[in-house]
């Protein structure tokens, strides 16, 4: 038995869980320790994502875990669903990232802006594992502002013709079907953006994965090249209406982001209270001196606020009462926070703490892509700020 | 195929326990309780030989506090058809009393197997599963790696200082669970979700008085500080005499 993640819980939050939610909780974590914690760290220096675990995270339920058990899924309510955002992204943002985009961008889209038919043929395989899905919003020229995207979806007789290129694609390469985003209509009309469903062994359709990342190296991230795909009516999802859609996904992975940060950020904290208790230099453990002390309080400080702050968000969710902006709210700030933890975590563990074989290093780096993508911190400063003021500064 | 696991509830080993104030008893405050992970070997194989066989029934019986409710339900979750808590106030330390009380819930159940882990990682006694089997008059192999079930009969493995001893018993009867025996499932979420909804029965149980009294519970000694007794080779012999003449492990 691997030894097992005792969690980080200052302020009895477990408290605040219901049985079922500390059940799935508990759960999660042990597969992670089990099963991602003693590979992962080889997978990230080799730039492979960890494919093997994909039939056992199915098998668990994890993905999709909050959409309905009519189509295959668990049937949590969003908390639970959190809990597992964080336990995963406690092994590594690129597994997380995974379940992310096959739950959150893959499935909720077909879920909220998909036929009956369409959810019936492909929820039940998406959260199987039989297929996994990528989400292709992102263009090169079009990232902090996807509404300006070229890619362009043209009706004919029999269906859609898709053109464009999509790029930072997580999954791109692995995935066996694409959720497409593509404008319909004038390419100043932002209205126009629909969502299909593409099979990414159409034909026109081409995948390539992206060299030199220096982060998320866990996690496949690629580029798609859409040249004449055809593909039948029913490919459209019939719900989707313009860029609010894909913005809707967008807040759905965003919350899970939020959960996600926190377990990274319980990861290095960890690790680091760990190592300043064993490692010894002037005669006494580094964490009896007064500085390593203040970077562990300022990091179990800043988790137990993240903890409380996703809680919360994730019962407002549950009640449907959640808003964009407080999602904006909690990934800008988790995410910088956790981001912060791995740094002084990894500064605290000196020079091991550039090694693959210790967790900072490899969550620091991994953090910074969750920083930028799902919306920048500075997007996410300019919606906070729009929500505020009253005042765009986007435009 | 029917089959009856005792489970019980215990302090997590990797949760920091204290002693409570009457210095007989773990305070449990803020103390992670779970399913004590060599029943999780019980649960599993009872499941394995219900999901091999295609029918039958799965049934975990505890005997606990309220709060075993939780442990009986992480054994639903790993699919378990349904549970008994055999309610007290709290586990006695007699093992006697426990395995007379599992006895007597057990007795008219119907069962063709009933799994015990091999012990409870608190208390280490190895008590309950004989002595159940005993008080039922049912044959009895303890601490088992591997089972092989053909009709009426079972043919079970234990490994023993040096070797395995194999044992050939008659069903019904009672087996108790060592590591190895099999790789307990993970509860997949939608168990969790399902086990909310399986059968749970609560029986508030009176137990016998029992022989045995906790009189002190007392933490183990701090460890003394290490000691570096030189560098590279030229140590190695204070190291082996120290092993030898102080330690006295070599
Ligand atoms: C590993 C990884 C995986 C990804 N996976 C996916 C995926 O699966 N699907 C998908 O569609 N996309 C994905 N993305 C893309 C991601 O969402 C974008 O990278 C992100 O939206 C930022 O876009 P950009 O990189 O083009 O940056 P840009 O938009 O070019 O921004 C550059 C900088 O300018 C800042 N900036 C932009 N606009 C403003 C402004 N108005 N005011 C102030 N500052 C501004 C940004 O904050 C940033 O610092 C992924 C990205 C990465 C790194």
């Amino acid at each position: 038995m691997a030894l097992r993640f005792q969690g980080v819980d200052f302020y009895d939050a477990d408290g605040l869980l219901t049985e079922e939610e500390r059940a799935v909780r508990d759960t999660v974590r042990a597969w992670v320790d089990d099963n991602v914690i003693p590979v992962i760290g080889e997978h990230y220096v080799a730039g492979k994502f960890p494919t093997h675990l994909v039939p056992q995270m199915a098998e668990l339920g994890l993905f999709g875990a909050n959409l309905p058990e009519e189509f295959g899924c668990a049937g949590l309510n969003n908390v639970a669903y959190g809990l597992i955002m964080q336990e995963l992204e406690r092994g590594d943002s690129g597994v997380r990232s995974f379940a992310s985009v096959q739950g959150a961008l893959v499935m909720y889209p077909i879920y909220e802006f998909g036929s009956d038919e369409q959810k019936r043929r492909w929820l039940p395989e998406l959260a199987s594992g039989r297929r996994i899905g990528c989400f292709g919003l992102t263009e090169p020229d079009y990232g902090s502002n996807p509404g300006g995207m070229i890619t362009v979806a043209k009706e004919t007789k029999e269906g859609w013709v898709l053109n464009g290129a999509k790029m930072w694609i997580t999954n791109g390469s692995t995935a066996d079907v694409a959720i497409v985003w593509a404008k319909t209509a004038r390419l100043d009309d932002p209205g126009s953006i629909r969502g299909f469903i593409v099979p990414t062994d159409a034909k026109g359709f081409a995948a390539k994965d992206q060299q030199g990342k220096l982060s998320l190296r866990a996690s496949d991230t690629s580029e798609l090249v859409l040249q004449d795909v055809c593909v039948p009516k029913e490919a459209l999802l019939p719900k989707s209406a313009g860029l609010k859609s894909p913005l809707m996904c967008l807040t759905a992975a965003r919350y899970g982001i939020a959960w996600g940060a926190v377990g990274s950020a319980m990861a290095c904290y960890d690790e680091a209270v760990r190592y300043a208790k064993a490692r010894v230099v002037f005669d006494r453990p580094i964490g009896g001196f007064q500085l390593q002390q203040a970077r562990l309080v300022e990091m179990l400080t800043e988790i137990t606020k993240a903890q409380l702050l996703c809680l919360q968000l994730g019962r407002l969710k549950d009640q449907g009462k959640m808003s964009p902006q407080q999602v904006s709210l909690a990934k800008r700030n988790n995410v910088s926070m956790a981001t912060d933890v791995a740094r002084e975590s990894r500064r605290l563990l000196g020079a091991s703490g550039i090694l693959a074989e210790y967790q900072a290093m490899r969550h620091l780096a991994n953090l910074e892509s969750v920083y930028t993508y799902e919306g920048t911190h500075d997007i996410h400063t300019l919606i906070l700020g729009q929500e505020i003021t009253g005042l765009s500064a986007f435009n | 195929m029917k089959i009856a696991v005792c489970i019980k509830r215990v302090a997590d080993s990797e949760t920091r326990v204290k002693i409570a104030a009457d210095g007989k008893a773990l305070d449990e405050a803020g103390v992670k309780f779970v399913l004590n992970p060599y029943d999780e070997f019980a649960v599993e194989e009872a499941l394995r030989r219900k999901e091999q066989a295609g029918s039958g029934e799965v049934v975990v019986v505890a005997l606990g506090p309220a709060a075993a409710q939780e442990t009986i339900r992480a054994a639903l979750a790993m699919g378990v058809d349904r549970g008994v808590l055999l309610q007290v106030d709290r586990i006695p330390a007699d093992g006697l009393v426990v395995a007379q009380a599992l006895a007597a819930e057990l007795k008219d159940g119907g069962y063709d197997l009933i799994l015990c882990g091999k012990m409870a990682i608190d208390d280490y006694n190895h008590q309950v599963g004989p002595m159940v089997a005993e008080l039922l008059g049912l044959p009895c192999v303890t601490s088992i790696a591997h089972l092989e079930l053909q009709g009426n009969t079972g043919v079970a493995e234990r490994e023993v200082e040096g070797g395995i001893e194999v044992c050939e018993f008659p069903l019904p009867a009672v087996l108790t669970t060592d590591k190895g025996l099999n790789e307990p499932r993970y509860p997949a979420l939608k168990g969790i979700m399902a086990a909310k909804k399986k059968p749970l029965d609560i029986k508030p149980t009176a137990l016998a008085v029992g022989g045995l009294e906790v009189l002190a519970m007392t933490p183990p000694p701090d460890r003394k500080d290490g000691r570096i007794v030189g560098e590279g080779v030229a140590a190695i012999p204070e190291l082996l005499r120290l092993l030898r003449e102080e330690a006295k492990v070599l």
